[in-house]
């Protein structure tokens, strides 16, 4: 009786496992494995050819532009957000957390109309920028041209951060805190000292997220950009020589793609990396 | 007075948390917080640290009003009921945060930790994170690191809470000595009365957001002077019928509260108390259970049921068993105002009470 139950649970087991790797297969390894090997079915040097052109090199440089400065912004507003929602209690507090999930719940290509909208020629911020670039004698332009990507980009990725930490923060409360302000520790000494370390690993983590996300940012970036070789981005880019419909152009759209699976590769591992340490490390200090 | 509160009202939106509260506490005396869940003790703690602000009233350090002075600059130490220990620093970084802030040199910090640890008996423990130290000895670190920049006003909340029953009779009395010895006038926050009456110089009683009365443990064990007090302070049980008893009064009052120690009980034959039987009644044992160091008897005299202590060295009872009952004494109340009741038949007799 007890065998056959164990060996009816492992059967389950079993079964559970080749599911799941078969799912995986067809749905992640595969896909990820045809696009390195179509990116190289017309030889190496095609492929380094096709990663040398003027296009690509510029998108790149605008995707890591638009990611780092996303990841800055994002970093500086989640942990003042998240600080603000866990430290402190105020009227509107539930809103402004709610309102931070928002880029979760909307579709990106909305967001890149909504600033199109605003910032456009029709947008109602448009003659404040116009006033701006007289006045200073500038030419500051928003929509379909870099402020534009970065802005889009900053707005899909917001809530990662600050979702990463605000758990860690509420879990620690306000005790170690206000024992330090006792003391008479400032505002920014009791953050470094006291909250920093306890967020750490989860702000690590939420900034490796975010830059995943703003590396691969689509939708909202193609409302806002449609200058090849200027503005777009690596997926931009990507969709362009895709479309081009030629085989060699098919191949080279195959073969940027790489760069971004190898980059989200990358960040899979760092996290995982992450993941470990941190585990290591937080059992030495929390009982 | 080193402290003193005077009137201070302190309101949670509609909820009145602090109402005209009054403290005064002189100087290197270690007062009591004492009161139930809720009463406001926490409350009166934050506000004297600066951590909460009063609505309205004056706190008053060393003879200067402290409301307008930050947190920071009240000279004050104060001891978490968690502890809040800084749990990514070592026992060492700890004590040493509140010297490193005022700037103290590093050799100075070093002799005054070295100082703290021997006086907290943690020798040994600096390198040793929070999570590494057992309740008691988070306990002292809390302690030490609050009396590290010397205040001279050291505030506790619940110190004893989080830790054993077993060690806590212990730690209480080092924590008295520890605080005499040091010198440093003390406030602590409890819910317990044997905490209290064992460790504090002055009690100072809270209810409701009030303060019922202050005083040293003695008096207000005496004398409690509110029916409040009267009943939370002791293993009191109320009694209505009070002046069914044997040698009490009817009187103005409302009702009585009777301690285990104001009732006396003894058998038949018991010669010691042959001068009193005439003013016993008679009760009959309803329960008996085992204290650890004597016998909890309930007696039923008529309609009342009577709690008293018996030592384990007389003479064992039992259930059913009639017994002489004679009530010392009693704490009667009126809406406001306890009084203590001598049994009048007893006034300028001989007793002997074990
Ligand atoms: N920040 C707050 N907001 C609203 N109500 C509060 C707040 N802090 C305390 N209260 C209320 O004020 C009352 C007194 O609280 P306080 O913490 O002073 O009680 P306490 O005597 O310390 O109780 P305990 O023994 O349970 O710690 C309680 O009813 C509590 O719910
Ligand atoms: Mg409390």
């Amino acid at each position: 009786m007890k065998s056959n139950r164990k060996s009816g649970s492992q059967g389950i087991k079993w079964v559970l496992i080749s599911v799941s790797v078969l799912f995986m297969a067809i749905m992640l390894v595969l896909p990820l494995v045809s696009v390195i090997v179509n990116s190289l079915s017309l030889g190496i040097p095609f492929y380094l050819k096709s990663l040398h052109t003027e296009y690509t090199l510029s998108a790149l440089m605008v995707t890591l532009l638009a990611a780092v400065i996303a990841v800055l912004v994002n970093t500086f507003f989640g942990i003042v957000a998240a600080w603000l929602i866990t430290k402190f209690s105020f009227k509107g507090k539930q809103t402004l957390a709610a309102l931070i999930d928002i880029p979760f719940s909307i579709s990106p290509v909305i967001a890149g109309l909504a600033f199109l909208m605003t910032f456009g020629r029709l947008g109602w911020a448009n003659s404040y920028i116009n006033q701006i670039n007289q006045l200073f004698g500038v030419d500051i332009k928003i929509v379909f041209a870099l402020p534009g990507v970065v802005l889009a980009t900053i707005f899909v990725t917001f809530p990662f951060v600050s979702r990463e930490i605000i758990p860690v923060l509420h879990a620690q409360g306000t005790d170690e805190e206000e024992a330090a302000a006792l003391m008479g520790a400032s505002g920014f000494y009791i953050f470094r000292k006291i909250t920093f370390p306890h967020i750490k690993w989860a702000l690590l983590y939420g900034v490796i997220l975010c830059t995943a996300r703003a590396l691969g940012e689509f939708g909202a970036v193609n409302a806002l950009s449609k200058a090849r070789g200027k503005t777009f981005t690596l997926p931009l880019e990507i969709d362009a020589l895709y479309l081009a419909g030629s085989s060699d152009s098919i191949t080279a759209a195959f073969a940027v793609s790489s760069i971004l699976v190898i980059m989200a590769v990358t960040v899979i591992v760092a996290r995982n990396i992450l993941e470990y340490q941190a585990g290591k490390k937080q059992g030495r200090y929390e009982s | 007075m080193y402290v003193e509160l005077k009137h201070i009202h302190k309101n949670y939106g509609s909820y009145k948390a602090s109402e005209d509260i009054n403290i005064g506490i002189e100087k290197g005396k270690l007062a009591a917080l004492l009161g139930p869940s809720g009463s406001g003790k926490t409350t009166i703690l934050r506000m004297i640290a600066g951590l909460e602000t009063p609505d309205s009233g004056d706190i008053i350090i060393d003879g200067k009003r402290v409301n307008d002075i930050p947190p920071a600059e009240r000279g004050i130490g104060f001891v978490f009921q968690n502890y809040a220990l800084f749990r990514y620093m070592t026992v060492y970084e700890n004590l040493a945060f509140g010297l490193e802030i005022k700037k103290v040199p590093k050799k100075q910090i070093r002799e005054r930790i070295m100082e703290l640890m021997e006086l907290t008996g943690l020798n040994g423990l600096e390198k040793r994170y929070p999570n590494q130290l057992s309740g008691g000895q988070r306990q002292r670190v809390a302690f030490a690191r609050a009396l590290a920049p010397n205040p001279s006003l050291l505030l506790l909340d619940e110190p004893f809470a989080a830790i054993d029953a077993k060690i806590r009779g212990e730690l209480r009395k080092w924590l008295r000595d520890m605080i005499h010895k040091v010198g440093v006038t003390s406030i602590f926050v409890t819910h317990d009365q044997d905490e209290a009456v064992e460790a504090a110089d002055e009690i100072i009683i809270t209810n409701q957001g009030r303060i019922e009365q202050s005083g040293p443990p003695l008096q207000i064990y005496k004398s409690p002077g509110t029916p409040f007090v009267a009943e939370f302070i002791g293993e009191s049980s109320k009694v209505e019928g009070y002046h069914q008893l044997k040698g009490f009064d009817k009187g103005k009052y409302k009702g009585a509260v009777i301690r285990p120690e104001f009732v006396e009980s003894f058998k038949n034959d018991n010669l010691k108390f042959k001068d009193i039987i005439d003013y016993s009644e008679e009760g009959v044992i309803e329960d008996i259970s085992f204290r650890g160091n004597c016998l909890e008897v309930k007696l039923r005299v008529g309609d009342i049921l009577l709690t008293t202590h018996r030592s384990l060295e007389r003479r064992p009872v039992e259930i059913g068993e009639r017994m002489h009952v004679i009530v010392y004494r009693m704490y009667a109340y009126d809406d406001d105002r306890a009084y203590l009741l001598e049994n009048k038949e007893l006034i300028g007799k001989e007793m002997i009470t074990f």
